[in-house]
C-alpha cells in the first residue's frame, strides 16, 4: 500500500511566494561556496544534501490524500485544491476513453476540503463514477451549493461523470473497494470524522481536523484503539499545544504534541504530521519536525515511532 | 507512577511542589489538587510550581498548567516553575509552553522573583 498526498495544507492554500524562492535561492549559494558543481551529477548531489526547507517546499494545496494499493482502486480522503494535480494525473494516465470509478472519503464539509472539487478533471468525463462517501447528510447540498452561481459557472446538474453520495455512520465498518472502512467522529465544528482504512495486513489511519481534550481519559482511550498497531497515522498538527489549548482552542484543530502521544499509545508505526498551518514557511514545517521527532525520543517508552512531515508529493509506502 | 501535590509558604510566595507523572489518566486530579491554591494566587500574590519531583507531564497535563496560568493572570496573580527536571522542560519548549510560564532554575530564584512582584503590586 501506498499513500500519495496531493495537498497538506490547511484551512486554505498557500502557494509559495517569490520572496520564499529568493530565501532559498540565497540559502543555497551560500551553501554553494567552495563547492564543485561542474557536472549535473555534482549538482544533485548537492542539492540531495541540503535542508528541504531550502531545496523543497511542503507545498501549498488543501486536503488531499490519496490510497493506492496496486489494483484499479482510486481512493481519495477530501477534496482540497490537491484534488485537482490529482484529478489531471488520472485524466492523463487514463484519458477519456477508460471509465475509472474513484472512491472519496470526506472528513467533512468545510471549504478547504472540498474546494477542489469544481476543478477535478474526472467529474467531467463521461462514464467516470465518483462516490462520495462521507458521514454529513448535507454533503450533496454542500457540493451541489459550491457549484451553484455565482459561486462558479458549471452547475453541479451538469457534471458528466455519475456522482453519488454514500451515507456513512461513525462506528460501523464497511467493506469498501476490498477495504475494511471504518468512520470516527471527531471533535471540529459541524463534526468531522476520521477514517481507518484496513486491507492485506496493512492500516492507514486519516485523522484530520480533529482537536482532542486529551485529560478525558474515555476520549484519548477511544483515539488510542482507533490508531491502534496503525502502520500510518496522517494526523492534524496545525498548531502548537500551547496555541490548541489557549488562543486557539475550540478551533477544532490540534497540534504535534498530541499526536505523538495517542500515537505512542496506541502503538502506530508512524506518524504523519498533516494539515499545516498556512502562515508556516518552510523552514518553519522543518523545525517542528525536528521538534516532534525529539519529542518522540524523550518520551518513547516502547517500540521507535517514525515522524514524517506531509508535503505535497510525497509517497510513503506502507 | 502516582502524582502528588503539596504546598509551603516561602516568604510572601506559595510554592506548590508537584510530583511524579501527570497524563491523561490523572490530569483531572492534578487540577482538582491545585484548585484551592489557584484561587490564593491573586491581587498580587505570586505561586511557583516546584517540578523537581515532576517526572514526565502530556498534554493533558499541560493543558490543566494552561488553564492555572489563564486563572492566575485573570486574577492579578502571578505563576511560574521552578527546578524543572531536563526532560519536563524540553516537553515544554516543544509544547511552546515556555512562552506562557516564566522558568527559573532555582525556587530560590522564583519565590525571590515572584516575592518581588508582591512587593511591587503592593506598593
Amino acid at each position: 500500500m501506498q499513500i500519495r498526498f496531493w495537498g497538506t495544507r490547511g484551512s486554505l492554500p498557500a502557494p509559495l511566494t517569490t520572496a520564499a524562492i529568493r530565501e532559498k535561492l540565497k540559502a543555497a549559494l551560500a551553501a554553494a561556496q567552495g563547492i564543485r558543481l561542474d557536472t549535473p551529477a555534482a549538482i544533485d548531489t548537492f542539492i540531495a544534501e541540503l535542508p528541504f526547507s531550502t531545496s523543497s517546499t511542503f507545498g501549498g494545496d488543501s486536503s488531499c490524500v490519496e490510497i493506492i494499493d496496486g489494483e484499479d482502486n482510486h481512493l481519495i480522503c477530501d477534496l482540497g485544491s490537491g484534488a485537482r494535480r490529482y484529478g489531471i494525473e488520472m485524466l492523463g494516465r487514463y484519458g477519456p476513453k477508460q471509465p475509472q470509478t474513484y472512491h472519496v472519503f470526506m472528513s467533512h464539509l468545510h471549504w478547504d476540503h472540498i474546494m477542489g472539487f469544481p476543478f477535478f478533471p474526472p467529474a467531467f468525463i463521461p462514464g467516470n463514477r465518483i462516490l462520495i462517501h462521507s458521514c454529513h447528510p448535507e454533503a450533496g447540498a454542500a457540493f451541489r451549493r459550491q457549484h451553484g452561481a455565482p459561486s462558479f459557472p458549471v452547475d453541479f446538474s451538469q457534471l458528466p461523470a455519475a456522482i453519488e453520495f454514500v451515507q456513512l455512520q461513525p462506528g460501523v465498518t464497511s467493506g469498501i473497494a476490498g477495504y475494511r472502512v471504518t468512520p470516527l467522529l471527531q471533535r471540529h465544528a459541524g463534526d468531522s470524522y476520521g477514517y481507518r482504512f484496513e486491507k492485506n495486513g496493512k492500516c492507514v489511519v486519516y485523522s484530520t481536523d480533529s482537536e482532542h481534550r486529551t485529560e478525558q481519559s474515555e476520549e484519548t482511550e477511544a483515539f488510542a484503539a482507533f490508531f491502534r498497531n496503525a502502520d500510518l497515522v496522517i494526523f492534524d498538527a496545525m498548531y502548537s499545544l500551547a496555541d490548541a489549548v489557549s488562543v486557539k482552542e475550540d478551533w477544532g484543530h490540534s497540534s504535534n504534541v498530541i499526536g505523538v502521544e495517542l500515537c505512542q499509545l496506541a502503538g502506530a508505526k508512524r506518524l504523519c504530521l498533516f494539515h499545516h498551518e498556512p502562515v508556516f514557511g518552510d523552514a518553519q514545517l522543518e523545525d517542528i519536525l525536528r521538534q516532534t521527532r525529539r519529542l518522540e525520543e524523550i518520551t518513547r517508552d516502547g517500540a521507535p515511532l517514525e515522524i514524517i512531515s506531509a508535503w505535497d508529493g510525497l509517497v510513503i509506502e506502507l | 507512577m502516582r502524582m502528588e501535590v503539596s504546598a509551603e509558604r516561602r516568604e510572601n510566595t506559595g510554592v506548590v511542589a508537584v510530583r511524579g507523572r501527570i497524563d491523561h489518566l490523572n490530569a483531572t486530579a492534578f487540577h482538582d489538587a491545585l484548585k484551592p491554591y489557584l484561587e490564593g494566587c491573586r491581587d498580587g500574590n505570586g505561586l511557583v510550581l516546584d517540578l523537581s519531583g515532576l517526572d514526565y507531564i502530556s498534554s493533558a497535563g499541560l493543558r490543566i498548567f494552561m488553564i492555572a496560568a489563564k486563572q492566575v493572570r485573570t486574577g492579578n496573580g502571578r505563576i511560574a516553575v521552578a527546578q524543572m527536571q531536563p526532560l519536563v522542560r524540553e516537553i515544554f519548549e516543544i509544547s511552546h509552553f515556555h512562552l506562557v510560564y516564566e522558568i527559573f532554575s532555582t525556587l530560590d530564584e522564583g519565590v525571590a522573583a515572584l516575592g518581588r512582584a508582591v512587593e511591587i503590586t503592593a506598593a
